[in-house]
């Protein structure tokens, strides 16, 4: 958002909108006429009540010392939770986890979406087959692609140990109790199921470079990687940058996935922070804690995204620069 | 976006001279060598998108006796359909589909009814109202569900819609707001304003061009929201593994996990028939709306 803002910013104001363009709507017509809260209030009122209170009621429970079936009433603790967060050793491990795993997904899975969104959009043919594919993983619910990879994990009648066993490269192994293989095997998971809608963004992003800025550098004697790096890239920056942060955050709060491959074993190695927070809300009844934990979450993201958004403005101004 | 608007607009009045030709241009066009490469690439990732589901298909199909085989092979010698009927057997399949089906229709239809006028107003005004609800769109990603949950608990607890389909319906409707909001901003944005202009030049009033106008351009955008939102209601588990308790209510999502037994035992057919099963409904909904689906998105991420 900020940063389109800050990109439109660089734009000079009277340039002429091209015609048909999906223009944004004319700007600054007036806020107050024709019952404006009339149309918005249906979707604001539900919203302020069960989503913006919620989550400050949820950030408040933080402080106090809410759990299940208690029966004396609820009492502010102040930042005692957070004392015990910091103590809490098993917090920290399942909160490396969680960081190892959101890198550990998100990475590849970036690269590998970028390359298959560079391939589709050459002119090769399958590429539709490859697009048909990608809605798989898409449309599943996690719960199946879970299940699904259960099935290729088992250790006797799972497809992995069987072509490892016909390759002879070993004799069956139990992937996902295995206390090395358990995080390794749900990041493959992770990036399998997270990789068809980077891809389908990015060649959207692909799609909207202009192809004469491509033969221009060709006939300018501009090799592949050159073209990638000065017409590809710049064009693609933003939609990388906003999909990468996205998937980083979805992956650092992701929760069926691997609940229903591991359930965050073996001995803990998968259990990634909403597994663990969940298990403390819901299996332990520690509200307060739990929340204390959700809003660390909150904090590390934010400092996340902050960064994020800096580095983002600032290819902004860049490119606002370059333009002119 | 500069460069890339400047960019394009430059490229659309050459393309106009010369045509579409110029993509064929010598200087562009690829070695064998490199087209090897890329046809390999593509495979790899074909077999790699390919496999897990070819396997559940597989596996969906063989009967108890190849799937305890130590050797497993991709097409089952014998298929069956035995896994299909034993996986009704053992669980509610049917009564988890409609309550699945019920609840994310339901969802579906109100987040849309709710979203459509916010957006049309956020699309149109630049007021701080758009500009903090797009805010709260970008943050609510950010919030990590357990923040969302505990709290809803308590208050559904509190109003006795703890294991109800009520109380699952609120929180879906809530959770598919932003996305909902997001693509229709989107949507709304791609209808030229120029056209209500022209409408209200013409002496229609502002509800009449809304109904005439904008709503009839706007309603294939508003039907792929609607179905996303299904769909991602559909797929949803957290929730609802928090919030329904009695068996005979629980989503299909849930309902899937009980097939894995305790310690991961699990019948691996009926699991891998009744996961299918499960799949089969979003893959066909996605299959015809994923352009519509994924423009949506792009077009709320782009243009906001």
């Amino acid at each position: 958002m900020i940063p389109a803002t800050a990109a439109e910013r660089s734009v000079p104001e009277k340039r002429p909108r091209a015609r048909g363009a999906r223009g944004r709507g004319p700007r600054g017509r007036g806020g107050g006429d024709f019952g404006a809260w009339f149309l918005v209030l249906p979707a604001l009122l539900p919203i302020l009540v069960l989503s913006v209170g919620p989550i400050v009621y949820g950030i408040s429970l933080a402080f106090t010392d809410a759990q299940s079936g208690r029966t004396e009433a609820t009492e502010w603790i102040g930042l005692l939770n957070f004392q015990d967060l910091m103590r809490d050793t098993l917090f920290w491990e399942s909160f490396r986890i969680g960081l190892v795993w959101a890198v550990a997904v998100t990475v590849p899975q970036f690269l590998l979406a970028l390359g298959l969104a560079l391939l589709l959009n050459e002119e090769l043919r399958l590429r539709w087959l490859a697009r048909a594919l990608a809605i798989v993983p898409w449309a599943m619910p996690e719960i199946v692609v879970g299940i699904m990879w259960r099935l290729i994990y088992q250790p006797d009648a799972g497809i992995l140990n069987e072509t490892l066993r016909d390759l002879h490269l070993g004799n069956g192994h139990d992937w996902l109790t295995g206390l090395g293989t358990a995080l390794p095997a749900v990041v493959v998971v992770g990036i399998w199921a997270g990789m068809p809608q980077t891809t389908v963004a990015l060649l959207a992003g692909l799609q909207n470079t202009p192809r004469e800025l491509h033969e221009a550098a060709a006939v300018d004697g501009a090799g592949a990687w050159r073209r990638f790096r000065t017409v590809t890239w710049p064009a693609l920056r933003p939609v990388a940058l906003a999909i990468t942060a996205l998937n980083f955050i979805w992956n650092f709060n992701s929760f069926a996935l691997v609940y229903v491959l591991t359930s965050g074993g073996p001995g803990g190695r998968t259990r990634l922070p909403m597994l663990f927070a969940y298990e403390e809300a819901f299996r332990y009844g520690q509200y307060g804690y739990a929340a204390a934990m959700g809003c660390a979450m909150v904090a590390v993201i934010s400092v996340l995204l902050a960064l994020h958004l800096v580095v983002r403005l600032r290819g902004g101004q860049e490119r606002g620069g370059e333009a002119r | 976006m500069s460069p890339l608007l400047t960019g394009r607009k430059a490229g659309t009045g050459r393309k106009a001279r010369t045509g579409r030709a110029t993509h064929t241009s010598p200087a562009t066009r690829t070695s064998p060598a490199t087209r090897a490469a890329q046809y390999a690439a593509l495979l790899g990732y074909l077999v790699f998108l390919a496999v897990p589901f070819l396997w559940l298909l597989s596996t969906a199909f063989k009967p108890a006796r190849e799937l305890g085989s130590l050797h497993p092979t991709w097409i089952p010698k014998d298929p069956t359909l035995e896994n299909f009927r034993q996986a009704f057997d053992e669980q509610p399949l049917l009564d988890a589909a409609w309550n699945s089906f019920v609840t994310a229709a339901s969802a579906s239809v109100v987040a849309v009814l709710l979203a459509t006028p916010l957006a049309y107003t956020i699309a149109r005004r630049r007021t701080l109202l758009s500009r903090l609800s797009t805010a709260w769109v970008v943050i609510s990603q950010a919030f990590p569900f357990v923040l969302l949950i505990i709290p809803l608990f308590l208050i559904l607890k509190e109003l006795r819609l703890i294991d109800s389909r009520p109380g699952l319906i609120m929180v879906y409707v809530v959770w598919a707001l932003p996305f909902a909001l997001w693509m229709l901003v989107g949507y709304v944005r791609a209808v030229p304003p120029e056209l209500e202009e022209a409408a209200a030049v013409d002496g229609a009033g502002r509800l009449r061009t809304l109904v005439f106008v904008t709503a009839p351009l706007l309603a294939p955008g508003i039907a792929a929201t609607a179905l996303f939102a299904f769909v991602s209601a559909w797929n949803e588990f957290f929730f609802a593994l928090v919030l329904l308790k009695s068996p005979e209510k629980q989503t299909l999502p849930v309902v899937l996990t009980h097939f894995l037994g305790a310690e991961g035992a699990a019948d691996l057919g009926p699991l891998a028939a009744a996961a299918l099963l499960a799949t089969l409904p979003s893959l066909v909904l996605f299959a015809f709306l994923q352009r519509r689906i994924t423009s949506g998105l792009l077009a709320g991420a782009v243009k906001s």
